[in-house]
């Protein structure tokens, strides 16, 4: 794994003073965060805490009030093509017309040229990612008739069909069954493996150690950031969420 | 209604109403599923006061003068409600409506005004309300072809950055596809659509023909091409059934009315037919799945009994099942659909027990469920 001597290779995000608020409200304050490459990252915090809105902002989709957000050493109108983004499966209507491969193979879109159409090899790619999800047999399944875990591994599908560098998933667990999660879980420590680094908005508080190398506490100022081991306290747990919080150790 | 046939130009009025339906339903899909129905509707009526200044300023009855001042307020509407809903609290439903309303308002106060001067170069102004496809003219249907053919070369090009747009518009952006811009086009192809279709449709209905045949042929299918080419040829039967019968007798009934009854007949068997979605469809599935559950429970009970009462050959009668059963008065009709099949046997007069076949149909039936019936 990066060490902080290994002054050659870029973070794989780095975020300056990076400050959103939403009308007169800061929802993010001033945050810095270097990310290294290859970590599974955690993003924990409390309701409100900014944890999507921070994603949303390493992806350009917020006008920051101030600070700025590269990947890998790129603005984020270069390094955005080096992200595969997860969003909150709520995000979406999934009435829309269109089967399990149709939203698959969106995530080939960002690579194809402005007319140009999916060809064999999107299919393909859209295959192979629909297959490590356990969702071929669903391809052609209308969306609306899937269970919630079920469209949870959709929108993780069109994020791997991406091979990206980067992975940014907003509440990847949110309603899913413990066998789900678990394939979710082993899937992003695969994608680890192969050198990718995941930042992951997390809930569960006792699953944190086990998933993730890394952590961010985040209550609209950052908290902590750094190895599991090191940051996630009940020190700073308390700092994030309150006095209420305890690791139940 | 074939002597119409005859009058010189109806065939092109037809042609022209045609491809407006067509180019109301496909476009109109993208505003559906981007859940912009009324959208649409305060653009159309926002068109109203633009057309009438063209006309003051122009002095000018041409299509192309009058549309393009339709198309400059229709935008301005749109810029003022997206402004409204951005820059301020006051929610998009609201900013809709107070949008709608004041330019509608304005409109009519222009258009009534207009009507009041002496001179008769104001005449016909009114059917910009209600749509007359009776009085367009050769150049009007080119005009709209004009229009036409390119927005759906636009739809064909730009497929599936609209269909991303549509979806999710957030993941869109994340790729790189900008969504900015895709959406302006979509808004932009809307206010088009629009504008081609005031002297045939009329303001106050226009919204119509944009959002029901995608209503329509949302539910037929579950592909987005399907739906779109759907809705356009819905909406292509709507526009030709429109001027057709606005044509009858030179009775002079407005277009857009007639367009949008035929249009509503479509969204009506649409919504209680289609199936998988359709109301009357769906009642019917319930139906008959609960037919083939009362089947099931009928043998289950059939097969319990028989097991804890010293074996198959045991046969047992109408009234035990209807004792046990959920839905007594159901059980006799049951029983004989079971005998029908060949899963149930009589084993002596009144008394049932099932065959291996019905076990066997039972056990394939309880192994699909996960867990075995109790």
């Amino acid at each position: 794994m990066t060490g902080p001597n290994d002054k050659k290779l870029e973070f794989a995000l780095e975020i300056n003073d990076l400050t959103v608020s939403y009308k007169d409200k800061p929802v993010l304050w001033d945050i810095d965060l270097e990310i290294p490459q290859g970590a599974l990252v955690g993003i924990v915090g409390p309701n409100g805490a900014g944890k999507t809105t921070l994603i949303k902002s390493i992806l350009g989709l917020l006008n920051p009030v101030a600070g700025s957000a590269k990947i890998l050493g790129l603005e984020i109108d270069q390094g955005i093509k080096k992200i595969a983004y997860v969003p909150q499966r709520g995000s979406v209507d999934w009435d829309f017309p269109a089967t399990v491969f149709d939203v698959v193979q969106m995530g080939t879109y960002g690579k194809l040229g402005w007319l140009k159409r999916p060809g064999s090899k999107e299919k393909k790619l859209t295959k192979e990612a629909l297959e490590k999800v356990g969702m071929l047999e669903l391809a052609n399944r209308q969306i609306s008739q899937l269970s919630g875990g079920q469209q949870q591994r959709v929108f993780l599908a069109r994020a791997l069909v991406q091979h990206a560098e980067i992975y940014l998933m907003d509440e990847p667990f949110q309603g899913v069954d413990s066998t789900t999660e678990q394939s979710i879980v082993e899937l992003l420590r695969e994608l680890r493996n192969k050198g990718a680094t995941a930042l992951v908005v997390h809930h569960d508080l006792q699953t944190v150690k086990d998933y993730f190398d890394w952590v961010v506490l985040l209550n609209v100022r950052k908290i902590a950031a750094g190895p599991v081991s090191e940051v996630f306290t009940e020190a700073n747990l308390k700092l994030a969420f309150g006095s209420r919080v305890s690791l139940g150790e | 209604m074939f002597e119409s046939l005859s009058v010189p130009g109806l065939g092109s009025v037809v042609a022209g109403t045609a491809l407006l339906g067509f180019l109301c339903g496909t476009l109109g899909t993208f505003a559906v599923l981007r859940k912009q129905s009324l959208m649409g509707d305060a653009i159309s009526h926002a068109c109203l006061p633009g057309l009438i200044l063209a006309f003051l300023f122009f002095n000018s009855k041409e299509s192309w003068v009058l549309m393009l001042g339709a198309a400059i307020s229709g935008t301005l509407a749109a810029m003022v409600i997206l402004g409204i809903s951005r820059f301020s609290r006051v929610k998009e439903d609201s900013s809709l409506a107070i949008t709608l309303s004041v330019f509608f308002g304005f409109g009519l106060m222009l258009l009534t005004w207009v009507q009041r001067r002496p001179d008769a170069a104001q005449a016909g102004l009114a059917r910009f309300l209600f749509g007359q496809a009776a009085t367009l003219l050769d150049r009007d249907v080119w005009l709209l072809a004009a229009i036409a053919i390119p927005c759906l070369v636009i739809v064909f090009l730009f497929w599936k950055q609209f269909q991303i747009v549509c979806f999710d518009r957030s993941f869109a952006q994340s790729l790189g596809i900008p969504v900015f811009f895709i959406e302006v086009l979509l808004s932009l192809l809307l206010v088009m659509v629009i504008v081609a279709g005031l002297e045939t449709v009329g303001v106050v209905l226009m919204s119509a023909l944009l959002v029901a045949p995608a209503v329509a042929a949302r539910q037929w299918t579950n592909k987005l091409e399907i739906m779109t080419i759907l809705a356009g040829v819905f909406g292509a039967f709507s526009g030709i059934a429109g001027a057709f019968l606005s044509n009858i007798g030179k009775t002079s009934i407005p277009t857009g009315p007639v367009i949008v009854l035929f249009i509503t007949l479509i969204v009506l068997l649409s919504i209680l037919f289609a199936p998988a979605r359709g109301i009357v469809w769906l009642r019917f599935k319930h139906w008959r799945d609960s037919k083939v559950l009362h089947l099931d429970s009928v043998l289950s009970n059939l097969l319990n009994l028989a097991k804890e009462h010293s074996g198959k050959q045991n046969g047992h009668s109408m009234a035990m099942l209807k004792g046990i059963s959920s839905n007594p008065s159901g059980v006799p009709r049951s029983v004989h659909k079971l005998l029908e099949l060949g899963l149930v046997s009589e084993v002596d007069k009144g008394l049932y027990t099932p065959t291996t076949k019905g076990e066997e149909y039972l056990s394939e039936k309880t192994s699909l469920m996960g867990a075995p019936l109790k």
